[in-house]
Formats: C-alpha cells, structure tokens, sequence
C-alpha cells in the first residue's frame, strides 16, 4: 500500500522469479558451500595423512569448480534473493529487517569471513608445498567450513521465523524469534541434507575428474573407487540424520499450515501428482541408498554414470522442500503478524470497515462511483492480489474464477462478492479481503471486465505511479499540511 | 498548498521501531558504503587497465603480463565489493525504507538485472582470467580481449543502475514522472555522479597497484622488463593526473545537485574535503618528482588523506541527502502516526465491544452459499440434490466437508473445511438438508 507496485503480470507478480533465484542459491549454498567444503577439507587432510597427492589433486580441482560457482552464481543469488524480495514485497523485507538487523547484520560479518576464507584457501592451496604450510592450509578449511555452516544457522532463523514467530508477537524481542521451535529441527534437517547432498555433488563432479589419467592422476579407477566407498558413509549417514530431523520438522510445522500442505506440495490443480511425487521421493531415496549401500562393498561396481543420477534427483528435491516450505507459510507472509499481501493482522479488521483506498498512496481515487468502479478494483486488485496472481497469465485470477464458474456462462457478481468476502474461509491459504463491501464489488466489476476483455496489467517500473490526494476532512487538511 | 500533497506521495512507514540508535546507523551506512566503494573502483578501474594493458600487450609482451597480473587483482576486489555492499544496503534498507524500496520499484526492470548482469561480469572476469595462458595467439587472442572488453563494458553500466536509485530516493516530488529505469535517468544529476564515480575509480585503481606493486615483498620476477619503482611511478602518475581531473567532475556534481538539500553545512564539509584534496595532489606530484630510490617513501600518507577527503565526500552527501529528504521524512513520520493513532482508536472500540455470539447456522452457511444454491448448480450442486443424496445423514455431509474427494469431474474439486469445527459442520449439514428438501 505505501511502496509502489513492482509487477509482472504474467509471471504471477515476480513471485516465480524470487523463487527460482531463491532455489538457485539454496541449490549452490547447500551441497557446495555448507555441505562441500568440510568433505573437501577432510579430503585434503586424508590425502595430506596418507600420502595420496591423487586425493589431494582431486580436492583441489572440485575446489576450483566450487569456488567459481559460490564466488559468482552463489555469492549474487544470495544478494539476488534481498534485490528481488525489495521491490515485489518490500513490506515484508523491510520488516524483516527491522526485526533481524542483529541477525543479518551478524550473517553479513559471518558471510565476510567465509568469502576472505574461500580466497585464502582456493588461492593459496597450490602454494601450501611443505607439511607445515599444508597443515596450515588444512585449518583455513576448516574454518572456512565452519564459517559457511554459520551463515545458514543464522539464515535459518529467519526462516524458522516466518513460518512460526514464536513469542516474537507478544515481545518483538529478537531472540525469542531467534529461539522459535522451528529453529533447530530445520537447521538440523538442513545440515545433514546439505552434506549428504554435497557428498552427491562431490561424486558427480568425480564422474568429469576421473575420467583421464593424468600427471596427478596416474590411477583414476582406484582414485574414483576411493570416493565412492568413503562418501558412500557420508550419504548413509547424513541420509538418516536427514530423515531423523525432517520427522521433527514436520510435527513442528503447526498445525494449520499442515493442512495447506496438501497444496503446498503441488498446488491445487496438481493434487493429481501427489501419487507421481512419492514414487520420485521414494526413487531418489532408493537412488540414494544404492549408490551408498552398493559404494560401502561394492564400490568396484558402481558404473561412472550411476554418481550422476542422485545428483540430479537432489537438485529436484532441493528445488521442492523449498517450494514446499514458502507455501506452507501462506496466507502469512510473517506468521501471524503479516499476510502475503502486506496487510497487518491488527489493522485487518479497520481496513474492512474504512476502506483499502482511503488508506492507500498509491491509488486514483479515493472514493468508488459508478463511472470509476473498474479503475478502482484494478487498483485494489493490485493492492490485494497481485502479490500472487497475475490477471490471465501464471496463477491468473481468471483462469481460477473459469474453474469455478465456468467458461461458457455469465457469471453472477453477487456471487462473486459474496465468495471474495467469505475466501479466506473456503480457501485458507488467501488472505481475508482487505477492503469495504463496496471495494469488492468493484473489484468484482474490475474482473468482470478483465474477463471479457482480457489485458496485461502493468506495474510501477514501466506504467508509474498515480497519487490521489489522502482523504481527509477538510477541517484536518489544515493542521496535517507536511511542510515542504 | 494541497497541489503539492498531490505529486508528492507520503506513504506510511512501517510500524516497527528502528532496531539500533538512528545515528548509529547513518555512521555505519557512510563508513560500510566508503568500505564497499572502494573495492567497487577497484573492480571497475582493474577491469579498465587489464583491457588497455592487454591491448598494449599486442606490441610490446610486457604489457601483457603486467595486464594478467592485474586481472589477478579483479577477481579478489569484486569478491569483497560484493560482500562489503551487503551491510551498506542493509543500513540504507532501514534509514531511509520509503524512499529506496519506491526507488527500486520504479526501476524494477533495471533492478532485477542486477542479478544476472553482475553473474555473467564475475563468470566473465573468471574466464578471462583463467584462459590467459591457453588463449594467448591469434583469433583466440582476439577472442580473449572481447571477453575482457564485455566484462569492463558490463562493469560500466552497473553502477548505473545503482546511481540511478540512489539519486531517484532524493527526489520523491519526482517519482510520479518516473516510467521506468531509462526515465529515472533525467532526474537529479546521474550522468555527473557517474562521471565522478568513473574517475574515482582509475584515480583509486591506481593508487592501489602502486602500493600493490611497490610493496616490499612484491614479486615481480615474471613481470620482465619492469621494475618496482617505474610501476609505482606509473600507477602514481595516473592516480595524481585522473585526481586533477576530479577538481572539474567535483564541482560539476555539486553545481548541477538540485538545490532541495544545498545547506552552508553540505558547502563547508565539500570544501574542506575539497581543500585536503589538494594537499593529497601535492603530495602525489611531489612524489613523482623523487627517484627510482625514494618514490613512494610517503605513500601512506597519501593514502591517509586520500580518506579523509572520501570520508569529507561521504558525510557531504549524507548532509545533502538529509536536507533534501528532511521534510519528506517529517510528513511520513506525521501520517503514520496519524494512522496509528486511529487504528489504536479502532480496536480499542473494537475491544470494548461485546463479544459477537457463536455464528448462527444461517451466517456459517454462508461459506457454502459462495458454491450451493438452492436448485441451480452454481459451482458445486444444488442444495435439492445434497439433500436426496445425504436423507437423513447429515454426518455423512459432515465428513465429506472434513476430506472432499473428487466425484463429478465437470466440477472443480471442493477445498476441505476441517478449520471450521465439528459443531459448526454438523449445524450447516442440518440447515442444508433442511433446506434442501424444501426448496423443491
């Protein structure tokens, strides 16, 4: 209502693209930083132990990948996901940030010190030539392991936060949403996914670096049975911590937003899939235990094709506990104090008796007539929908309105109002309507019209801003004049 | 004067209270932003001076090599602008809510291209660095330098974009002319700032490789034909001439500033950081009149005061940018709290009114109503026809409306009630077979 409205339409507001920046950097924060580098630091040490410079070769060139990967995809995914949430919910980003400056201010401090380490330990592997430098080099690892580990427990938190605010509500203190109940189940989940994933990555990337003999390479069969036998543990034993700490995730997660979860997973019209969903979890899980079971006696067997599969599989599963997660959390955007348009809880009920528009800057006009009232629901929509569905593209208000109403018939506007008033009652996971009575029989009228003619709406970064003056008394315009 | 309230937008601010002192804040936005500027030139100008040395290189090898050692440079300096910026953005996140976030939406399109553009600049830089020694003849050479070339051009315009919000947040009486990011560009005075900010960047690159190069365990066995005092003489030599150039840039960026946030302070802090500006210069030109033996004896303290005319720019703009928003800052505080006020005022009305009694089966069998009419299929069927299914079996309703399957498959499928409660459900199942069986 206060920030002008960043909006692609057809792209469901920009929603879809939060997400796939989002998924992007879990995908390369998990497996490749958290998960990675204490295996690769291990590797080091072992190689460093037991005089095997093929070991410590291979380290190092899974390093040069990673540390390409995190420094460019991963480091800007991480800002991009900050950029994008800023102009398509800076409500809640800024918010957020209120709450957790210590938060993020201390996962900025932490976050310095794993990039210095990753250029200290990449840049200066090559150079760590005698034992004592090398034990030296294998402690920057170390640290560096721990330091990225960091980042995600503090992240986590405000992960954990959004969906369940804990005590925050009553104290807005930042340790009662440092300590929700969410927290530890989803950091421990978190951590054994992110090593059993990042043992996965480490054998897909072996798949390219034991293929050809080399100078530091003279036995690639022997190197890459090596790495399948003792990551073939790490996978098992990080499987079971996963499964362990997603158990008590799950009966963390309240209650009602367990009852979105049937959605969650595919939304609605995709229910059908859910069947198609199990077999491909208990696929990757069977993919999983053969490669690890079949890589602690038989690692000989194991063909190089088969390292590639659990790693595709976990990146589609990466890709669906996070999905999975952010539409859990509706129709909160901040659980229980904010919903995913913007609407506070407390001012719900104000907004219902005095009007979205009245309170609103960005909107033309102030007050519904018969000859604005189309105007006037295009501006509430933008006000109320448009941080989840776009008008006929991805998500789009009519495609939903055509599946309840029908495509070949009128649809009754009283209807309509009645079933927009009463939504959040039928579909739980939408936000109540913010607005009068009035207001939502004009964006009724506004949907009527966007039904028979069909036209994108555009946002504030290419259509601009409209300001009506703030409704006021006149009595009040007086003693309220800003001084500029 | 109403017409102003009109293009001048007063949004509401969030209702959460800063999280640290404000004034801790500002210190930390000026300092964090200097911090992150500085790798920011560092970057930029690099990748200027790795392309033109590189070009050098076609001639004369020497080039060459001391362009592939600057490269080297490149990629650790835009590693740590890109975390440095992290905690700038955060304070400027929290200072000043309103303005940013309207300026980042108003040049959304640019904003988002952040993100890509910045990846492919950093993969870019990588490739270049890392294919030095393997694409160094012919076509592959040529192919090497556009690489380096795309690189720089990309690292041009980013800055661009950044500039563009952080002038278009100065200027709120603006943003209703703003359509987009190329529009933001004719307000306030971008192309100066951008101008200034270039030059920064040479001036500070090369002030950087000659503390880099003449420092005293610098290795530059494989740099042949170039020896540590000529390097320093020649990074000083462009640092001390681009810094000359300053004093044009400088006070055209003051001079073309919209006047909204000139005050006497924002005039004195500039020209006294204007004034240890010029002492920076004589030092610069003093050293380079010295020998091979003694160049760069008083590089510290050049660089010393190199930040004390940037911390002087700093606090200048911080100056600026509170003059400029100070009324706007006070008409937002004053209608947020005017909002507070009334919606404090209607809950507490809210509050002190009776409790409403538990809904009537008449209001709870409004969720359904929105789908079940009567004797028409609305979206789900009618009442008539729920009534001859469910005779005399309202559980069976109730159960059905806890777990909804799928049966017709014209229809779409019903979302679950559970949330509504047993009682609930078992009142509405009664009141529609009710109805049901007289509505006929």
């Amino acid at each position: 209502m206060d920030f002008p409205s960043f909006y692609l339409d057809h792209l469901a507001g920009g929603r879809l693209i939060i997400g796939l920046i989002a998924s992007l950097h879990v995908l390369i924060n998990h497996p490749l930083a958290v998960g990675a580098y204490p295996l690769l630091t291990w590797m080091e040490w072992w190689a460093h132990k037991n005089n095997r410079p093929d070991v410590d070769h291979l380290a190092y060139r899974i390093t040069f990948v990673v540390f390409i990967v995190t420094t460019t995809v991963g480091a800007m995914t991480g800002v991009g996901i900050w950029l994008s949430t800023s102009i398509f919910a800076p409500f809640a980003i800024g918010s957020l940030l209120r709450v957790f400056f210590w938060g993020w201010f201390l996962e900025w401090l932490v976050f310095i010190s794993e990039v210095a380490l990753i250029l200290w330990w990449f840049l200066s592997w090559k150079k760590a030539d005698k034992p004592e430098k090398k034990r030296k080099h294998i402690k920057i690892g170390v640290a560096l392991s721990i330091m990225s580990w960091l980042t995600m427990a503090v992240i986590v938190a405000v992960l954990g936060f959004m969906m369940k605010p804990g005590e925050w509500n009553q104290t807005r203190a930042f340790w009662d949403a440092m300590t929700n109940p969410l927290y530890l189940p989803q950091l421990g989940f978190r951590t054994f996914f992110a090593v059993m994933t990042g043992a996965v990555f480490l054998w897909f990337f072996s798949f390219f670096f034991t293929k050809k003999k080399g100078a530091l390479n003279p036995d690639p069969r022997r190197l890459r049975e090596w790495i399948i036998y003792r990551l073939s543990h790490v996978v098992l034993i990080s499987l079971l911590g996963t499964y362990a700490f997603g158990t008590w995730y799950w009966n963390a997660v309240p209650e009602t937003m367990k009852a979105n979860s049937s959605v969650a997973l595919l939304t609605q019209e995709f229910m059908s899939w859910h069947r198609q969903f199990q077999t491909l979890l208990g696929w990757t899980l069977i993919a999983f235990l053969m490669v690890g079971v079949g890589g602690l006696d038989r690692s000989s067997m194991i063909p190089r094709w088969a390292l590639l599969i659990p790693a595709v599989l976990s990146i589609w599963l990466i890709g669906h506990f996070e999905r999975a997660r952010e539409f859990m959390r509706k129709p909160w955007v901040i659980g229980e104090y904010m919903y995913s348009n913007g609407v506070h809880k407390d001012e719900l009920a104000f907004l219902q008796s005095e009007g979205l528009l009245k309170h609103a800057t960005y909107v033309k006009h102030r007050e519904i007539t018969e000859s604005n009232k189309v105007e006037c629901g295009q501006d509430i929509f933008m006000l109320a929908c448009s941080r989840c569905h776009s008008t006929t593209g991805l998500n789009g208000v009519i495609e939903k309105l055509t599946a309840m109403y029908g495509p070949d018939k009128p649809w009754d506007s009283a209807g309509m109002q009645l079933f927009i008033k009463g939504m959040h009652q039928t579909r739980t996971f939408m936000p109540p309507f913010p607005g009068t009575d009035v207001e939502a029989g004009a964006l009724v009228a506004y949907l009527q019209q966007l039904r028979t003619h069909p036209q994108t709406l555009p946002g504030a970064q290419s259509a601009g801003i409209v300001i009506a003056p703030e409704a006021l008394k006149p009595s009040k315009i007086a003693d309220s004049q800003p001084t500029l | 004067m109403p017409a102003l309230i009109a293009t001048i937008p007063i949004p509401r601010d969030l209702p959460l209270p800063l999280p640290v002192p404000e004034w801790l804040l500002v210190v930390c936005l000026v300092v964090f932003f200097l911090v992150h500027i500085l790798f920011v030139n560092l970057m930029v100008g690099g990748s200027v001076f790795v392309v033109v040395a590189e070009w050098m290189g076609l001639k004369n090898k020497r080039w060459d090599a001391l362009a592939h050692e600057i490269a080297q440079t490149v990629t650790v300096n835009k590693s740590l602008a890109v975390v440095m910026g992290i905690g700038p953005l955060l304070c400027i996140n929290l200072l000043y809510t309103i303005q940013w976030y309207s300026a980042n939406a108003l040049t959304g399109h640019a904003w988002l291209l952040i993100i890509p553009l910045v990846i492919v600049a950093f993969l870019l830089t990588y490739l270049h660095k890392y294919t030095w020694d393997t694409w160094a003849k012919g076509r592959k050479k040529t192919l090497h330098q556009a690489i380096g070339i795309t690189a720089m051009l990309l690292f041009f315009f980013i800055p661009v974009i950044f500039l563009a919000n952080v002038n278009l947040m100065l200027f709120p009486s603006e943003w209703e002319k703003v359509r987009g990011f190329f529009s933001s560009l004719c307000i306030g005075n971008v192309l100066p700032r951008y101008l200034h900010f270039m030059a920064a960047s040479i001036a500070m690159t090369g002030l950087f490789l000659a503390g880099y190069f003449g420092r005293r365990n610098a290795d530059i066995s494989h740099l042949d034909d170039f020896t540590c005092p000529e390097l320093r003489r020649l990074f000083y030599k462009v640092c001390a001439y681009v810094t000359l150039g300053q004093f044009a840039f400088g006070p055209l960026v003051l001079f073309t500033l919209p006047s909204d946030g000139i005050t006497t302070q924002v005039y004195v802090i500039i020209f006294s950081g204007a004034a240890v500006g010029l002492l920076t210069l004589w030092l610069l030109f003093g050293e380079l009149r010295r020998d091979d033996t003694r160049i760069g004896s008083r590089y510290w303290p050049i660089a010393a005061l190199f930040s004390i005319v940037v911390i002087g720019i700093g606090s200048g703009r911080h100056v600026y940018r509170e003059a400029a928003l100070a009324g706007h800052k006070a008409a937002i505080k004053n209608r947020t709290e005017r909002y507070a006020a009334a919606l404090a005022d209607f809950n507490k009305n809210l509050a002190a009114a009776p409790a409403p009694a538990g809904q009537s089966a008449e209001q709870l069998f409004m969720n359904c109503a929105v789908c079940h009419a009567p004797n028409v299929k609305l979206v789900g069927p009618p009442l008539t026809e729920i009534a001859q299914i469910y005779a005399g079996n309202p559980e069976g309703i109730v159960t059905w409306a806890k777990a909804p399957g799928k049966k017709r498959p014209e229809l779409p499928q019903m979302p679950p009630f559970n949330h509504l409660g047993e009682a609930s459900l078992r009142k509405i199942a009664e009141l529609m077979l009710e109805k049901g069986a007289t509505s006929k």
